[in-house]
């Protein structure tokens, strides 16, 4: 699978890639033509174009460019199955289910959690601890976010004690995984059910069967004077919520800090390579544990949008895989923020899309939702080009 | 069991002994598999009255009575029916409760067993929960549509059929560890997922294994099944779901896991290729064809625990159920069962018996409400298993208990000097 390798002579393979690529994004536009705003009619030049898209793959692949060459293919023939299929449904249904706006502001809603938890990810892993445990940091930070609010009386408090809680729960992994060299992933297992069991624990011991009150304060959205009136923008990003904005921002504050700062720099050194790391004077420990208390603070973040931002209150294992599928953006996005947030956008996308389906089907509109997963396996099995972790993630280490 | 378990030679052999599991085994995997080989059956113990000791700390926190709500939950598991001094009534209501003890027992052996083969294999193995419902979606489906085939092929159709679906599910995972190197921690997390979204796409209204019931069709849930494919109850009373016989699929699954591990040119090539891929390669084995193998193995237990629980007891399976296990559910707790259990076959049983137990005397249906809310002791039942998980990643806090205590424990002896190499020769001769 990973074969090619280029070896001839540099123009040709240039032209390859190239012809790959437009493959791809030819897929996207025969299924595109067929949608809402164009809404083609008519299968033919969808089909043409998926054909095209299909044959630029081969040429691809004929130029030693296998990877892109069968994504051209794979996108061809999705896309012109996509588009022949939209063309045979009601443009009712259609313009339902592919409002764009909607689905702009939906993507984002979803992805706001996978966001932050995948930050947390990218930051503990570049480190070099693995972090399988963020699924219950962020179930920490959506129970004590909803709790501390409630209690304190203040969504911005309630943040901050989620975010606490969070870290809480790093800290313990920080701490097994760092100062007992642990196993890593199992330390983090074990941290998903304990925080599956002691938010449990104390919502029913606190609130019983009542579940949390309607009247805590939640985070508030963001309407943008200026845009939210536009009819597109305003409905796809003129309402968004804070904590959106606050996820947007930290990615881009989380690249500068990991790849234009010093101390960004030393911590992907640790990531890679300790003992160089710290033949310079760096302390190990120190960084790492900084890394994963942030990293639990993070994905508390995403927990606390989950319970006071999106939904307004709390249930038992509210977050329901949504730290596995932050965990898969981690891998599908390259350890790197801005890949992480295209995972986590592409994956609120499916979701999104999914919540919209069921105009269509009800039924297959389900399977939606293994799509992410089903996207990092494919991820993870190097079809879409090797998705290499830090060098020495998972790895106890041992000073000399 | 004994400490004199029949697995120990042999495994500490290729373990490089004691002392060194850091020197032999380049796995994280394998390396935490040779420190739970290393503390004999005080450390497990250790653990486990540990966790509870914490677990008591919460109930004492929250302002109940830790001594008689543990002890509730014990009266709730049925393990008071061995006392022989307990009156007739007692005797009756225990044994109604230990048969569901031991109900739940049977697929914690078996998920047990589907993470421990890839512990000793040097593989991690989250995968149990996707395994297990694979098996069960494959079960349930067998089990209710050749309605009418003689019982004996039918249970064993359903049953084969599951096990090999687990096998196929986990086998992905291999595939692509052995193709891609991709790690088989996160492809088996998300083949679990992938595992609870098909079977809310099957099993969901309209879906296309939804139940046939003319009365149920507003039900999420798959058809029930049929009589002949039902495992027959041995203990108790079949209406009151009594004890059914996969309790003895679950242990003889135990011994083929020793036999296996132990006792076969394919256990011996899996565990070396576990403890040092690069050294294996060299002796001649193939390193991606065992990875394979291992999970398919992994996926067959879990497999034919799905199988077993829809078989026994369960007979349908409902969309919500799924989705509510997706975190939670035994295959779950089979990674527990298995660290607990220091990877071992009998070892996995005791510790099988001691989470089925836990989980049986906290349910809605055995604990007594009055002592202690079955909701708030679920949680609490999730707050043990995540501390024996977390004390046992970090085995050296109990090895530290015991070098301290080491007057008491005089059989333990200090770890002896790293004996590095001894698998790499091994697997080279």
């Amino acid at each position: 699978m990973s074969t090619a390798v280029a070896t001839k002579a540099p123009p040709r393979v240039l032209q390859a890639r190239y012809t790959g690529w437009a493959g791809i994004a030819l897929g996207f536009v025969a299924w595109f033509i067929a949608l809402p705003p164009a809404l083609v009619r008519t299968p033919v030049p969808s089909i043409l174009i998926g054909l095209l898209a299909i044959t630029a793959g081969a040429w691809a692949i004929g130029g030693d460019e296998q990877r892109l060459g069968w994504g051209a293919i794979a996108a061809g023939l999705v896309g012109g199955t996509g588009a022949v299929a939209a063309t045979q449904s009601g443009t009712g249904n259609l313009e339902d289910v592919v409002a764009w706006s909607a689905l702009i502001a939906a993507t984002l809603r979803y992805a706001t959690p996978l966001i932050f938890g995948a930050l947390g990810g990218i930051v503990s892993e570049r480190s070099g601890v693995v972090n399988v445990g963020l699924e219950g940091m962020m179930l920490m930070g959506a129970f004590f976010g909803i709790f501390g609010a409630d209690l304190l009386d203040s969504w911005f408090l309630g943040l901050l004690v989620g975010m606490a809680a969070g870290g809480a729960l790093a800290l313990v992994h920080a701490y097994f995984s760092i100062a007992l060299r642990a196993d890593q992933i199992v330390s983090g297992i074990a941290l998903n059910f304990l925080a599956l069991g002691i938010t449990g624990y104390i919502f029913l011991d606190h609130y019983g069967d009542q579940g949390t009150p309607d009247n805590i304060p939640r985070v508030p959205d963001i309407s943008i004077p200026g845009v939210k009136n536009l009819s597109f923008f305003g409905d796809a990003i003129g309402h968004a919520n804070t904590l959106t904005w606050v996820a947007l921002i930290l990615v881009v504050a989380l690249t500068v800090f990991l790849f234009r700062t010093p101390r960004g720099l030393r911590l992907r050194s640790v990531g890679e390579h300790p003992r160089a790391a710290e033949t310079v004077g760096i302390s190990v420990p120190r960084t790492r544990y900084m890394a994963v208390v942030l990293s639990g603070m993070f994905a508390a973040l995403g927990g606390a949008y989950l319970s006071i931002g999106f939904v307004g209150s709390f249930n038992q294992g509210m977050t329901a895989g949504r730290g596995f599928i932050a965990l898969a953006a981690v891998i599908f996005g390259k350890w790197h923020p801005a890949g992480a947030l295209g995972a986590a956008l592409l994956f609120g996308f499916s979701t999104a899309l999914a919540q919209r389906l069921p105009a269509f089907s009800p039924s297959t509109a389900v399977l939606f939702q293994a799509l992410p997963y089903v996207l990092t396996l494919i991820a993870v099995a190097g079809v879409i080009g090797r998705s290499r972790p830090p060098a020495a993630v998972g790895q106890p280490y041992v000073k000399e | 069991m004994s400490d004199t378990d029949p697995v120990e030679p042999q495994a500490g052999q290729a373990l490089a002994g004691e002392g060194g599991p850091e020197a032999a085994a380049t796995t994280s995997a394998a390396r935490l598999a040779a420190y739970l080989q290393g503390g004999g059956v005080i450390v497990p113990l250790l653990t486990a009255v540990l966790a509870f000791f914490v677990g008591g700390l919460v109930i004492l926190i929250t302002g109940h009575n830790p001594i008689s709500t543990y002890k509730a939950i014990f009266n709730g598991t049925g393990l008071n029916w061995i006392f022989p001094w307990i009156s007739s009534d007692d005797r009756t209501t225990a044994a109604l409760n230990l048969q569901q003890t031991l109900i739940t027992t049977t697929p914690l052996i078996l998920t047990g067993l589907a993470v421990a083969f890839a512990f000793r294999c040097g593989l991690f193995n989250i995968g149990g929960q996707g395994q297990y419902l694979v098996g069960s979606y494959v079960a349930v489906w067998v089990g209710s549509s050749f309605a009418g085939m003689p019982r004996l092929a039918h249970v064993l159709l359903a049953m084969v059929l599951a096990t090999v679906a687990g096998a196929v599910w986990a086998g992905i995972a291999g595939l692509l560890k052995a193709v891609a190197g991709a790690h088989e921690v996160i492809s088996t997390i998300m083949l679990n997922w992938i595992a609870v979204w098909v079977g809310a796409y099957l099993f969901q209204l309209n879906g296309p294994l939804q139940n046939s019931d003319p009365a149920q069709q507003s039900v999420p849930v798959s058809s029930d099944v049929a009589a002949s494919a039902k495992l027959p109850v041995f203990w108790g009373d079949p209406e009151l779901q009594g004890l059914h016989i996969g309790i003895f699929i679950a242990l003889a699954a135990a011994v083929v896991f020793w036999v296996l591990l132990n006792r076969s040119t394919t256990g011996y090539e899996v565990r070396a290729v576990g403890f040092n891929p690069e050294a294996a390669r060299y002796g001649g084995i193939s390193v991606s064809r065992n990875y394979i193998l291992v999970m398919a193995v992994c996926g067959a237990f879990a497999g034919l625990a799905g199988s077993v629980d829809l078989l026994g007891w369960q007979f349908h399976i409902a969309t919500n159920d799924i989705l509510n296990s997706a975190n939670v559910g035994l295959g779950f707790f089979g990674i527990a069962v298995a660290l607990l259990g220091r990877n071992t076959a009998s070892g996995t049983v005791v510790a099988a018996l001691l989470f089925g137990a836990l989980l049986t005397g906290t349910s809605q249906r055995n604990l007594d409400p009055t002592i202690f809310e079955p909701e708030l002791a679920g949680n609490l039942t999730l707050i043990i298993q995540g501390l024996v998980v977390l004390i046992v990643s970090a085995d050296v806090i109990v090895l530290t208990m015991l070098r301290r205590g080491r007057g008491i424990f005089r059989r333990r002896t200090p770890p002896a000097p790293a004996a590095p190499a001894a698998p790499e020769a091994e697997a080279a001769s």
